[in-house]
């Protein structure tokens, strides 16, 4: 196709299968809101959570070639700063018909700590080879919690109870399907510039892209510090879907599934993360949890882990390799 | 001798003798990275294991308390742990030991919760009591400081397997080849060093380390669950990285220090953050000195 002349005509173009994409979502939405029951609805909201929160760790662990494993510390601090907001900042911002308005601003927020907590542990550990972040994230995770429990302002162990909902399910919905957009959108179009080339040049051989001239550190702790503040968006649509958070929902466990996620769709694959989220967000629902009652004891995670090593053995490069679903149209029509 | 005094000594001696599990610990974790460059995840595992079959051997052969025990239970947990840690290796490791660093790290990841899991449903997750490895007993007293019998029984096995691994290491032919394989791989090859044969060894001491760490640690802290490996795992890890991971004398240091730290942290401080401080350190470690306290700054060649 011929590329359009104009910068302001080639804005116009890229919005194009954005705006389209968030129509379809939008009847799906309605679709969901009119026939599904409640539990139905939740799920599609986790499958918005899962989503960004798969597509932020790809870029690390994808396309970056770093191994983080302490993606659900960073989804906690967005959880929680967002919900805090949220309870606390309420009056001062708007309200009434346009007071939805405001969640996508302590998603930001949330995200924006979340970033800064990125920066904190990214800094030294990508300094070094990549599986010191591996650790550091892990102990990251861990001391999150840790420091969760024990902070009284938070409701500690109980949990943190009321907070506020942006409205029925179709806002909730929109709301979520505009980050996964965003992030979505933010990625690829990152992915698809000259920094997603320093990230991949970094993956591919971290020598040669520092003899190329790329400052390797700098790239990586970039990388790291945007996937954290789409981390942090996800806890925030999370605290707001489920209207309570607690410490213990952001466990390793929680980083695993991302990590499933991530590799189930391919490492450096940006469709093939969302693919992944919507698969291991249902899995559990319709299939391991009958299979759970079935057999009375819960194989959830030794799946998981099982399905992680048979994939490193047999098929590394997962269900979608570094290749997009658009890919495979293009391939049909040669 | 003051109060304030004599209570900073039995801090030390805690503190020695928590540390000494870590470092045995840790000498995993540096020997597997000096060989492979992996960090072996499913390390801590391996230990939880081991304090499984102790505490089953245990109950099964209805032990007493006393010396014999403590030997009859090392030696059973260090059985299970170094078959399960060649396992380990040969089924998830070697078919990959070409692939890309990231692969093999993912894998070593699911095996780590592979193990955990997995134990939950076989030995249940509720926390278990270990049975009495020795009568508690205070051998000697001196003012407020104490010294008691499992604190001289860990710093004697610890001290006995850490000159035992020395000895192995540069006075034995296979410690001369696994010298040789962390060194230079390739080489080492070519000089007719069966390189498999020696990453096998290298497993089967490094988990046999962690088989004796926890029959230590169910000695001092009779409580064992599922997921006991994975906070002890992270903190010989910063201990391995705090000593020079690579570096088996630094691990030991290492595995001191944390173990000394972290005592002086919850004996002054306060004992909510002691799993907050070791990941401190190793944030700061890795700004400051991130070869480590004996390692050398190495660069990375083309």
């Amino acid at each position: 196709m011929p590329s359009p002349s104009t910068p302001s005509k080639m804005f116009q173009k890229s919005l194009v299968t954005p705006v389209a994409a968030m129509a379809v979502l939008a009847g799906l939405g309605y679709v969901i809101d009119v026939t599904a029951n409640q539990y139905v609805q939740l799920i599609f909201l986790y499958i918005c959570v899962n989503t960004i929160l798969a597509l932020s760790l790809n870029l690390v662990n994808g396309f970056t070639g770093q191994f983080s494993i302490g993606h659900a510390g960073f989804m906690a601090v967005g959880a929680y700063v967002s919900a805090w907001l949220s309870m606390h900042a309420h009056p001062m911002l708007l309200s009434g018909q346009l007071e939805f308005l405001n969640y996508i601003l302590y998603a930001a927020a949330g995200g924006t700590f979340a970033a800064l907590a990125g920066w904190f542990v990214g800094l030294p550990s990508l300094r070094l080879r990549g599986d010191y972040l591996a650790i550091v994230t892990l102990g990251f995770g861990e001391i999150i919690r840790v420091i969760l429990l024990n902070t009284e302002a938070v409701g500690g162990a109980r949990g943190m109870f009321g907070i506020p909902s942006p409205g029925d399910f179709m806002t909730k919905f929109l709301l979520a399907t505009f980050w996964v957009m965003i992030t979505f959108l933010t990625l690829w179009r990152l992915v698809h510039s000259v920094h997603g080339r320093a990230f991949l040049s970094v993956r591919e051989d971290e020598i040669a892209a520092q003899a190329m001239g790329i400052d390797t550190t700098k790239v990586k702790v970039r990388a790291f510090v945007i996937s954290s503040f789409f981390a942090g968006v996800a806890g925030s649509i999370f605290a707001h879907a489920a209207q309570y958070l607690n410490p213990s929902t952001f466990t390793f466990t929680k980083s695993v599934d991302a990590i499933i996620m991530v590799v189930l769709g391919g490492l450096g694959s940006l469709t093939g993360s969302v693919f992944a989220a919507i698969i291991v967000t249902i899995l559990p629902e319709f299939v391991l949890r009958p299979l759970q009652e079935y057999t009375g004891v819960d194989l959830r995670m030794v799946i998981y882990s099982l399905a992680l090593i048979l994939f490193m053995i047999a098929r590394p490069a997962g269900i979608f390799g570094t290749r997009e679903l658009p890919d495979l149209f293009k391939r049909k029509a040669q | 001798m003051g109060a304030d005094l004599q209570e900073f000594v039995q801090h030390v001696i805690n503190g020695i003798s928590l540390g000494s599990i870590y470092a045995l610990i840790a000498l995993g974790y540096t020997m597997v990275y000096g060989i492979l460059q992996l960090i072996n995840f499913a390390h801590s595992e391996v230990y939880m294991v081991g304090a499984f079959a102790s505490y089953y051997a245990a109950r099964f052969f209805d032990t007493k308390p006393g010396f014999a025990t403590l030997v009859i239970l090392l030696f059973i947990s260090m059985t299970v742990c170094s078959i399960l840690g060649v396992l380990i290796e040969r089924l998830a490791y070697r078919p990959l030991r070409k692939a890309p660093k990231l692969n093999i790290l993912i894998t070593a990841i699911g095996v780590s919760l592979f193990l955990q899991y997995s134990a939950q449903i076989v030995f249940g997750a509720d926390p278990k009591v270990f049975p009495t490895v020795l009568e508690d007993s205070t051998l000697v007293k001196w003012g407020e400081v104490e010294l008691r019998s499992f604190d001289v029984a860990i710093l004697g096995v610890g001290l006995v397997f850490m000159v035992g691994l020395h000895y192995l290491i540069h006075h034995t032919k296979i410690g001369k080849a696994m010298r040789a394989v962390s060194s230079n791989s390739t080489a080492a090859s070519l000089m007719g060093i069966d390189i498999n044969r020696i990453i096998s060894t290298t497993f089967i001491i490094g988990s046999s380390l962690a088989g004796v760490g926890s029959v230590l640690v169910g000695m001092k802290y009779p409580k064992i669950d599922p997921l006991m490996g994975m906070l002890i795992g992270l903190k010989a890890f910063v201990a391995a990285v705090l000593g020079g991971i690579g570096n088996i004398y630094g691990a030991v240091l290492g595995g001191i220090l944390m173990g000394l730290s972290e005592e002086m942290v919850v004996g002054y401080l306060s004992s909510t953050y002691r799993d907050a401080f070791a990941f401190g350190i190793l944030i700061l470690i890795l700004f400051f000195r991130p070869a480590g306290l004996l390692g050398k700054a190495s660069q990375e060649k083309v």
